[in-house]
Formats: structure tokens, sequence, C-alpha cells
């Protein structure tokens, strides 16, 4: 398989969850504030600090309204992540490599972003956007189910998931992150009911809420949903799950050692970690550790099989 | 109000369909019969199914924009009624082309070689020396097979009297073969039923023919030689096709920077396990971006080395590089006797008339007739470097005749042709559109030429401008079976 093939490949995947991700997060993120007390302080600027362009979104917009935000992550090709912008990556990967990519797929993708482009910004209107982003999360599952549904099982299938689980992995920290911030009940007393539907809907954003239900049970608290989130081996987005498959991935590629030794490394020390007993504090900065795995899986993947 | 053939005016062109209003060609009756059959918002549906087919599939070409967006993608603009030609009438083109081709090869090797041609007088030397085309660094190299032009895409149109001419031969890189199989897809996806009403020969198995024959040019000898599609990129216009066309053949779809010449002048890929030997290259970059170290030395496109690695018989490169001298417009005007001379046969495909400035006599015909003539430059294409006589200006035609005195070599002529026309699709009624046709023959160990090919068609009325960046469209092109009628 030609190198700049298998990255396009990667990134196609990266692009697609990235897109999706967008998609859960703002929906649920909606559903939320919905049942939150007015008073709390939560709102919408938290997703912003998940997409990590903060200051960018300062720059360019006054508040962190409903408005600006969803627009923000959206549509607006100023954000190098946006929604919009990321399926338009995906499109022009796939495009590239349509030689590779069963057919159907690239038709999926291809009618994906024209649709978004052309839906927008209707669907942006409150109450159409759940129903937009909804059909985006449907379809872009319906690409990764027909491309693992048709796709031959060799290496380029082999990139496709390292893409796709590297963002996953990346995006479940990313939420844990922030909401473990911004989630904290600044006074426990008075909120602690709130904390409940809080971790709720970060589950759900995942799409884990009933997997989560099924192997834990009792109230939905902070350090359950956390320990779930990074280190449970079954449930298929979770940072233990996602590097796990990376490592597999790589099972069957050549010249893999520097990868997997990293991986290997990773994945004791998630499993050694005793989350429950960090503090807000010793949290982020281990999660800060495990994204620069990260980020430096992902240039040893790039440096071993891109950049020849 | 549904199709009416009563009210479709045959205007002084060869139609391809309708003889006079109302009066179908025998054999195309079924077929207007099914389309004036068709309600208005059946039609509209057919149409819009069509659009969609073509969207959905992701049928497209690039055309560039100024705007950041840089180039964008358009949908493939397809004309929903179809081109048919009798199979009788296309076994005789299909015989032509082959034996066009024949020539043009044994011609091209001639040049590089001996020149043998050039000695008996056939074709005046002068014409080699100025070519832009010609390149010496081809000079001695023996391609495989002694096949130059791999891949031949002529352009043939009919005339007023229903005879067919050859009106150029695109020996470079031809493309739009990959529009012919796609039509067909989106015609039998949005009219299945018509496909009952006649027997139309399939089109679709040019990909495994090409594969054939690019496999038969392999240095190694070797059970699935190592293919590669060499293609300029994402925003080349005809990218879709190398795309599409790799895919079919299983190839590796590659541009410049995937490639690296060895040491041992072999051409390898760069891939995951590290590089892999390439023995075939169906190459979609033009001759002067093939080799910064031998042609243009800015060019991203290419690969330096290539050359030594094709010279020296490590890689084939299809077409081969130099394969374009004998596509110069005015060496067009020399195919008949190349043709002659090569196989000692008559065309079986006439020229279209073409004067050659060059000749003193067929020039001051030219000139004096400058009005009536369509004059094109050699290497020019796309519309470039031409005067088109009866919508020309006295200045432009005064700006020609000192371009003709000056470099007669360069300049060619023609009497404007008529180009035939078909009934096509305008909202809700047909009308006579003028269309071409562009078959494509391969030549390697076997020669094949595809069943019809390419039907461009101008969809702007009067326009005989048939390129899709210019508001030409497509059709799907038939070669029936009618028993002979």
């Amino acid at each position: 398989m030609l190198s700049r093939v298998a990255e396009r490949i990667y990134w196609m995947a990266r692009y697609l969850e990235r897109a999706e991700n967008t998609a859960r997060l703002i929906n649920v993120n909606a559903h939320l504030l919905l049942d939150l007390p007015k008073k709390l302080p939560l709102g919408w600027r938290p997703l912003i600090d998940i997409s990590g362009y903060g200051k960018l979104f300062d720059d360019l917009y006054p508040e962190p309204s409903e408005r600006n935000v969803t627009r923000f992550l959206v549509a607006d090709n100023r954000n190098p992540s946006s929604l919009l912008l990321s399926l338009n990556n995906a499109r022009d990967n796939a495009r590239a490599i349509r030689d590779i990519i069963p057919r159907e797929g690239w038709e999926v993708i291809n009618a994906l972003y024209l649709d978004t482009k052309a839906s927008l910004p209707m669907g942006l209107a409150q109450k159409r956007r759940f129903e937009f982003l909804h059909a985006i999360i449907g379809r872009v599952e319906q690409m990764t189910g027909l491309l693992a549904g048709t796709m031959l099982r060799n290496a380029g299938y082999n990139f496709l998931r390292m893409g796709r689980n590297l963002e996953r992995a990346d995006m479940t920290t990313r939420i844990v992150d922030v909401r473990s911030e911004s989630l904290l009940p600044q006074e426990p007393e008075e909120l602690l009911p709130f904390e409940n539907i809080q971790w709720m809907s970060v589950l759900q954003s995942l799409s884990g809420y009933q997997s989560y239900s099924q192997k834990i049970q009792g109230p939905v608290r902070r350090r359950n949903v956390v320990r779930f989130l990074l280190q449970d081996p079954e449930f298929p987005r979770t940072f233990l799950y996602c590097v796990g498959q990376v490592k597999q991935c790589l099972r069957d590629l050549p010249h893999k050692r520097d990868a997997v030794k990293l991986i290997d490394r990773t994945l004791r020390s998630i499993r050694r970690a005793r989350l429950e007993e960090m503090d807000k504090d010793g949290l982020h900065k281990y999660i800060d550790k495990l994204q620069l795995r990260l980020a430096r899986l992902d240039g040893v993947i790039t440096g071993t099989y891109f950049a020849l | 109000m549904p199709i009416r053939w009563k009210n479709y005016k045959v205007a002084g062109f060869y139609d391809e369909l309708i003889q006079h209003a109302n009066r179908p060609r025998g054999w195309a009756r079924p077929l207007c019969r099914f389309f004036s059959s068709l309600k208005d918002e059946d039609l509209r549906e057919r149409q819009t199914a069509s659009e969609l087919a073509i969207r959905s599939m992701g049928i497209t070409f690039t055309v560039y924009s100024d705007d950041e967006s840089g180039s964008i993608d358009r949908a493939w603009p397809f004309d929903i009624i179809p081109r048919p030609i009798r199979k009788d009438e296309w076994d005789g083109i299909e015989r032509g082309l082959e034996q066009r081709v024949r020539a043009l090869n044994l011609f091209i090797d001639d040049l590089y070689h001996g020149q043998k041609i050039v000695k008996d007088k056939v074709v005046p030397a002068e014409l080699l020396v100025d070519s832009k085309n010609f390149r010496p660094q081809c000079v001695g190299v023996n391609p495989p097979q002694k096949v130059w032009a791999h891949v031949c895409g002529s352009d043939l149109i009919r005339g007023k009297d229903g005879t067919i001419y050859v009106l150029e031969d695109n020996l470079r890189v031809p493309s739009g073969v990959s529009y012919m199989l796609e039509n067909r897809l989106v015609m039998k996806r949005v009219f299945p039923e018509l496909f009952d009403h006649y027997s139309i020969e399939p089109v679709d198995d040019y990909p495994t023919r090409l594969y054939e024959c690019l496999a038969s040019l392999s240095p190694r000898r070797r059970e699935s030689p190592e293919i590669a599609v060499l293609t300029p990129g994402i925003c080349n216009s005809a990218y879709f096709e190398h795309a599409y066309l790799a895919q079919r053949m299983g190839a590796e779809l590659v541009e410049g920077p995937d490639l690296n010449v060895g040491k041992d002048n072999c051409v390898y890929m760069r891939t995951i396990g590290g590089l892999e030997r390439v023995d075939v290259i169906y190459r979609r970059v033009d001759d002067l971006f093939l080799d910064p170290e031998v042609f243009q030395p800015d060019s991203m496109l290419g690969v330096p080395g290539l050359m030594r690695a094709w010279q020296n018989g490590k890689v084939a490169l299809a077409n081969a590089p130099g394969a374009g001298v004998a596509d110069d417009k005015v060496i067009y005007a020399f195919v008949p006797k190349v043709i002659k001379y090569y196989l000692d046969e008559d065309p079986l495909i006439p020229n279209v008339l073409t004067y050659l400035c060059i000749n003193k006599q067929e020039r001051n015909h030219v000139l004096a007739n400058l009005d009536k003539m369509v004059v094109k430059a050699a290497n020019e294409s796309g519309g470039y470097g031409m005067l088109v006589g009866p919508q020309s200006t006295a200045k432009e035609r005064a700006a020609f005749k000192r371009l003709i005195c000056k470099d007669p070599r360069n300049y060619i002529a023609q009497p404007l042709i008529t180009l035939s026309t078909t009934p096509t699709l305008v909202d809700d009624h047909a009308e006579p559109r003028h269309l071409d046709l562009r078959p494509f023959i391969l030549s390697g160990q076997e020669t094949y030429v595809t069943t019809g090919g390419l039907t461009r068609v101008a969809l702007r009325k009067g326009s005989t401008v048939v390129n899709s960046s210019q508001g030409g469209g497509s059709k799907d092109t038939w070669i029936i079976d009618t028993g002979g009628s």
C-alpha cells in the first residue's frame, strides 16, 4: 500500500470520527441544558474548550451563546475542526483514495458533505438542529458500517481503524477532561442532585449510558464515569479500548516496533492509574499525559508509514 | 407537452436519429416512440433521477476557478436521450480506427529511428524539425512491441452526407473513457426498460482490456506485473478518470512523489512496507512534466530519472514519451499518406479536407478564402490559436494572415465543418444539437477498440463546441445490432 494512500485513509477516518463526535457533543449538551437549573453557569462554553479552540473562538465571537457556539462548531470554516470542514476534509481524503475505498463509501461521504452544506444554515435553527445533527451521526455510522462490511481486510483497513480509534480516544479524553473541570459542583450540597444527570449526559454523548448501566449499578457519579470512560476494556469508546485497538491494527503491519512499544507503555499506565484517588488537578494532569501519548503515537505512525 | 417528433426540426444537417420532421430512421423508431410516450412528469423524473445518480456516484470533472475554493468539481452534464450507432456501420469504423492507429504507431517508431518516411519524401523533413512534440530524447528507444501510442482517442464527426470523418487523433493523454463507462451505468439505472427494446453491445470490459494491454508491456515476465496509474493529482480535470481506471484495473494510483528511480534505473513506489518496484506506468502526465531531470526542471508532477528508467527498458510508459509527435494538426493532414506508406492500404475512414499552409498553392487558397475557413495552429488545442472564418472580424483575419505568412508550417485550414445533430432534451422537448464521438483504441500485444466511445454534445443551440468545460454534455453511446437492416 502506498504511504500516501495509507495516510489518506487514516485521516479520512479521523475526520469522519471528528465530525460525528462534534454532532454528538452538541446534541447532548442541548438536552443537558434543558434539564439543568438556569443558575448553573455551564452553558455552551465547555464545548468550545473541548474543541481546544477557545482562544480562536474568543477572537471571533463576543460571547459563547448557543447560537455562536453551534455555528462555530458546525459551520464556521475558520474553525479548523468544524463539523463541516471535517466532512470536507474527510471527503477530500476519500476522493484522493476513491480507488481504494468501496465505491458506495465514496458516494455516502460525498453526499454527506454536499447535503450537510446545502442544509446549512437552516439545519442550525434551534428546532431543526437535533434532527440535522442526528442525521449526520447516523450517516457517519452508516459509513463506518459500510466500510466494515465491504473493505478488504488489508493494511488499508488497519489504517482506517487506527485513525478512527485514535480520534475516539482523543475525544474521550477531551470530554472527560473538560467535563470534570466544569461539572464539578462548586457547592456540592446544593447541586448534588444534578451531578447525576450531568454525568449521564457525558455518557450519552458517547452513546455509553446503557453500557455503563449494565456494568455499574447505582447513581451515576463522577468517579465511576471517569473510570469507565478511561479504563473499561469492553466499551468501544474508552481510552483503554481504543488504544488497544490501535495495537491490534498494527499486528500485521511491518516496522511496527516503536509504535507497539509506545502503546504497551500507555496501556500499562492507564490500567494501573488510580483515577478514583485523583483530585481535579491530578486528573487534569494525568489526562494531559494521555493526550501527549496519543500525539506521540500519531507522530510515530506518521514517521513510520507516511513520511518515508 | 411530451416530446413530439413532428415538432423536431432537422436544420440542414445530418441528424443521427431523425430523417426529417416526424420521420425517425427505421431502426431508431422504437427509441423515438419510447421517448414520445413519456409524459412530462415522467420525463422530468427520469432527468432528475439521472442527475441524482451522477451526483451520488460522484461523476465529476474539475473546473478551475479563481475563488478561495480553488478548483471545483462539477457534476458531469449528461443528456438522457442516447446516441445509437448501427453495428454494421460501427464494424467498418472499428476496422478503420485499427488501421489508423497501426499506421500511426509505425510512423512514430520510424520517426524515432531511421525516418524512412522522410527520406522517401512522403513527409517533409521541416515538419519534424519544427514539431513541438518531437522529443530528441526518444530517438533510438525501442518501447515494447514497438508501440508508442498505447491509448489513442480519435475524434470522429459525421458530415452532411452522413460520412464519418476523423477530425483529430489524441495520442498523448486522451481522456473521457471513464465517462463513457459511467454514462452506461447511469442509463441502466434510469432507463432499464430501454435495454429490452434493443440489443446493445456492452462497454464495460474496457478496464480489463486496458489492464491486459498495459500488462503486455511489462519488462519483467511475471504473472501480475505491478501497474501504476500516474496522475498529476486531485486538481487535474481528469482526476476522476485516473482514480476510476486505477480502481477498475486494480492498479495503484500514484502521484509523482510516490515514485522514486533507484541507482539500478528501476522505478519504485513508496509504500508502508518500504520501496516496491513498478513495471508499467500508465501515465496521465504530459511529456514535459514527466521527468524534471530531462524536461521542465521545476515540475512537481514528475519523477526525476523516469526517462532514464524508460530508455533503459526498466519500466514501460504508456503512452510512450514522444508519441504526441503524431497528433500535431499538420501531421494530421498526412495521415492518409502515412497509412498508404506503411500499410499499402487506402484509409478506411477519411480525414476532413485539410489545407496545408506550408504548400504555397494551398496557402494561397486559404488566404483568399479566410472568411470561409477554420484555421488552426499545429500544436494548440482547446480552441486556442484558432480562427473561425465565418465568425471572424476583418482585423482578426488580417492578424491570422500575418501569422500564417510568418510561420506557414504551423498552420492548417479546414472548411467550416458541419457536425451532425442528434435529439437532445431541452426543457421538456427535444432539439437538435451538434455532436462528435471519441472512441478509444488500445494497442499492446493486441488491438482493441471501445464499443462506441464517448459521445459529446454541444448543449448550446447552434454551437459546435463539445468540450465539457465549455458547455458540452455527453450521451450514452449505443452500438446496436439491427440485424443488418
